[in-house]
């Protein structure tokens, strides 16, 4: 059987960015990260980093600054509850221009 | 080799000879010996299996579930209200392609509490998408269970052996156990391409939404209903697959010849009695008995019922002016379920025979030969003034 008969008999995924599609569209709010308060940003240093260990989808950066991949973010708004120094807000979607988008 | 074993010893040999890898069972009657038997062949070394016990039927199907998609070749058994506790893993098994086999041994289900035969436990199950099979005594018990994990491993779904629960699990009957080696040659080892491999992580039976969506690779992916579409294609396209397997069998084992329905004193019949399991050999001896008054008539037992072989029974029975369906199941509210296949199958055949559906033995009531000579008798006689009503047969009160 190949692969690709295979791929069409059941419902199969790979690890990879988008297998879900383009799940960023499901964002009803969207986390937006302040630098001057994210521990790692203010630092330098690479340390906490609580947003990219509980984003469940694997969208937030380990780097510094963090960043975060709206095309797939679905705005669970976890990492905003996980960082500890309140470097992550919650914003309406409605609230940015289409340019913003 | 000639053995005078129980059916389900019958099945439990089979499932030894095809070398199954795991098995995960919960005993319930009429079932049990089964599953005792081959606990003792894994402990006594004769199979090197996982066997592994489970605390409900439930989990007997998940675990099924897990090893066949780790690669393994895997099996379960149960029976009426165990079969109907792991309903919804029988679903997933189906969807999930895996080429599971599973003997039930049919008793009626409950309430009111019943632990004798009948089908209403399998029948109720048909829409599931798995491949159902009845047997109709200890060598097709043994034969199909072998079967079986060739027809589900080539086609990838999962198969359900059945027969009847006391009337065959627990009766003994002389059959022919055929050589290791002969079996070897008849059923490779299970190597699916894909499977359950770290070494190449993936995630399977992930959730779908209503529409198709694009994969990593940016290729579409086929959603719930495209999915659904391909089970229900490659379990019509298993019929030729039964046949082709049912061949081959034939030509290492020298049995089979009729993979879905088994005629007797059928060629030049008029009218046709028409059931599934052990119950179409006791109807051999009305037909013997109505024959020797100078009716022509004959039985015909079904081997396979999902995929429902509508071309092979349409051409068995179309030419006749009768057709009697006895039947040990309900589609409560309705009618009997194989009655409705039956007429449906024959919806477009030039010249349709009259359908008449008779129930019979529900719960382990018996089924007494002078009671389906006068069913049969009864149908013949009336023609017109039975209708679609299933007729009632053994009722005492």
């Amino acid at each position: 059987m190949s692969k690709e008969e295979f791929c069409n008999m059941i419902s199969i995924s790979e690890p990879g960015p988008g297998d879900g599609g383009n799940t960023g569209s499901w964002r009803v709010l969207r986390p937006v990260l302040d630098a001057t308060k994210c521990i790692p940003a203010k630092t330098g240093k690479p340390s906490c980093f609580n947003c990219w260990l509980y984003c469940p989808d694997g969208v937030v950066t380990k780097t510094i600054p963090p960043t975060i991949d709206y095309t797939y973010c679905k705005g669970c708004g976890i990492c905003a509850e996980e960082c500890p120094s309140g470097a992550i807000t919650m914003v309406d979607e409605a609230s940015f221009t289409k340019e913003e988008k | 080799m000639h053995v005078i074993e129980s059916g389900n010893v019958a099945a439990a040999t089979g499932v030894k000879l095809a070398r199954t890898q795991v098995i995960a069972a919960y005993p319930i009657t009429p079932q049990t010996p089964l599953t005792e038997k081959l606990s003792e062949f894994v402990e006594g070394g004769e199979l090197p299996a996982e066997y592994i016990p489970v605390e409900s039927e439930h989990s007997a199907m998940a675990v099924c579930i897990a090893s066949s998609t780790a690669g393994a070749r895997s099996f379960t058994a149960t029976s009426a209200n165990g079969l109907l506790y792991m309903n919804e893993q029988l679903h997933w098994a189906a969807g999930s392609r895996l080429p599971i086999v599973m003997c039930v041994a049919n008793r009626g289900v409950g309430a009111p509490w019943t632990v004798w035969n009948d089908h209403q436990d399998t029948v109720s199950q048909r829409d599931l998408g798995w491949i159902q099979l009845y047997c109709a005594d200890h060598q097709q018990i043994h034969d199909t269970v072998i079967k079986a994990f060739k027809l589900a491993e080539t086609v990838s779904i999962p198969v359900m052996v059945c027969y009847d629960g006391y009337l065959l699990s627990h009766t003994y009957m002389p059959f022919d156990q055929p050589e290791q080696e002969q079996v070897d040659a008849f059923l490779p080892p299970f190597a699916p391409e894909h499977f359950l491999n770290p070494e190449a992580p993936r995630n399977f039976n992930t959730v779908t939404l209503p529409d198709v969506r694009p994969d990593i690779h940016g290729n579409t992916a086929p959603g719930y209903m495209e999915i659904r579409k391909t089970l229900h294609s490659d379990l019509r396209g298993a019929i030729g697959e039964i046949e082709k397997i049912d061949g081959e069998f034939g030509e290492i084992f020298g049995r089979g010849g009729e993979p879905f329905v088994e005629p007797y004193r059928c060629d030049d019949a008029d009218y046709v009695a028409f059931c599934m399991g052990s119950l179409s050999y006791q109807v051999r001896d009305v037909v013997d008995a109505m024959r020797e008054e100078g009716t022509k008539v004959g039985v015909m037992g079904l081997k396979v019922y999902r995929p429902f072989p509508d071309v092979a029974v349409r051409d068995a029975l179309a030419k006749c002016k009768g057709v009697i369906v006895l039947e040990k199941a309900l589609s409560y509210g309705n009618q009997g379920a194989l009655f409705a296949d039956v007429k449906s199958a024959l919806f477009s055949a030039e010249t349709r025979p009259f359908v008449h559906n008779y129930i019979v033995g529900l719960g382990g009531r018996e089924i007494k030969t002078e009671h389906l000579y006068d069913a049969l008798t009864e149908s013949i006689n009336n023609e017109a003034a039975i209708g679609d009503e299933p007729q009632w047969v053994g009722l005492k009160m």
